[in-house]
């Protein structure tokens, strides 16, 4: 997804919601699998994705920020973003087929240092393991370098769940 | 001014919608707080950007996951006074069900409180209390005032 594409989504979801744009999104033949209406909202994009790794990336904005005092923005922000790119590492690994369902199961975040304000936060993502009913998947939020953490998560997801509006 | 500061000096240290108010992030969720005595409820009312599965609906994991941080640090900071906004060194999150669209309500319980650290177990729900959605519990760097 290119960047004025990602804005757009963006603004037809704040305005016209979540359905609207799922119906928009099959309308353009986009896959659906890089970023949800939530990711949108949060400003996330995907950067990059080889194999079962994927990258993508926060800007910083204000409405991100979690501490006043020091701008720095807030903890969950980056769980959205481990959580997001995790989801999405397990859709790019090589024998995903898109009538594939999944779930959270669990996600485990350690935070190693404030994120620091006004810099984009990136995170990249890889499923090192899947079986038939679970994908195992460890990501890593950071600034420069998947060397210098700002977060690191384990997750795991359960696979094959029913993808079918409820009542 | 620090936020907690100025709000202890005005009286307000446990007007726990008011700090929500100075988070920009809480404000963007649309977090509310509900206290009734020692006892704190957070909220989450839904909106069309919280969703992650727009095919099921469903919540995005990443939003549930700020909700329980959200509403482990407001029950930390409800019980101590702290000097800045405590820091989360780890969380574990529990996906229990799907977050359908609809209100949610998050409560906490400071499991262990050292002086340094403390160690927060938090539950979600939507309509029934009893099938909560989301468990999640965490650690947390405390400044005590």
């Amino acid at each position: 997804m290119n960047f004025e594409l990602m804005f757009l989504s963006r603004d037809l979801v704040l305005r016209f919601g979540a359905g609207f744009y799922a119906a928009w999104l099959t309308h353009m033949n986009e896959p659906i699998s890089g970023v949800s209406p939530y990711g949108l909202a949060i400003g996330m994009s995907v950067q990059d994705t080889t194999d079962s790794k994927l990258t993508v990336k926060v800007p910083y904005a204000a409405h991100l920020v979690g501490d006043p005092d020091s701008g720095v923005i807030h903890g969950g922000v980056i769980t959205a973003a481990l959580d997001n790119a995790s989801g999405s590492a397990v859709r790019v690994s090589e024998d995903w087929h898109d009538g594939l369902s999944m779930a959270t199961l669990d996600i485990r975040i350690d935070y190693m240092k404030p994120a620091t304000p006004h810099v984009d936060l990136l995170v990249t993502a890889e499923c090192y393991k899947r079986t038939k009913t679970i994908a195992f998947v460890r990501a890593v939020a950071y600034h420069e370098s998947e060397d210098d953490p700002v977060a690191t998560s384990v997750a795991t997801f359960m696979m094959g769940t029913p993808n079918q509006p409820r009542p | 001014m620090q936020i907690l500061k100025q709000l202890r000096e005005e009286g307000r240290a446990e007007d726990m919608q008011a700090l929500l108010d100075h988070i920009p992030y809480a404000k963007f969720m649309g977090v509310q707080v509900d206290r009734k005595g020692n006892e704190v409820t957070t909220i989450l009312p839904f909106n069309e950007m919280l969703i992650g599965n727009p095919t099921l609906p469903a919540i995005h994991g990443g939003a549930i996951g700020a909700f329980l941080e959200l509403t482990s640090v407001i029950q930390l900071l409800f019980n101590t006074q702290c000097e800045r906004l405590p820091k989360t060194v780890d969380v574990s999150i529990d996906y229990l069900r799907s977050g359908r669209p609809v209100e949610t309500f998050g409560r906490a319980v400071v499991t262990r409180q050292g002086r340094r650290v403390a160690n927060v177990r938090a539950e979600i729900w939507q309509d029934e209390f009893n099938k909560p959605i989301a468990a999640s519990h965490g650690h947390f760097l405390l400044t005590p005032v």
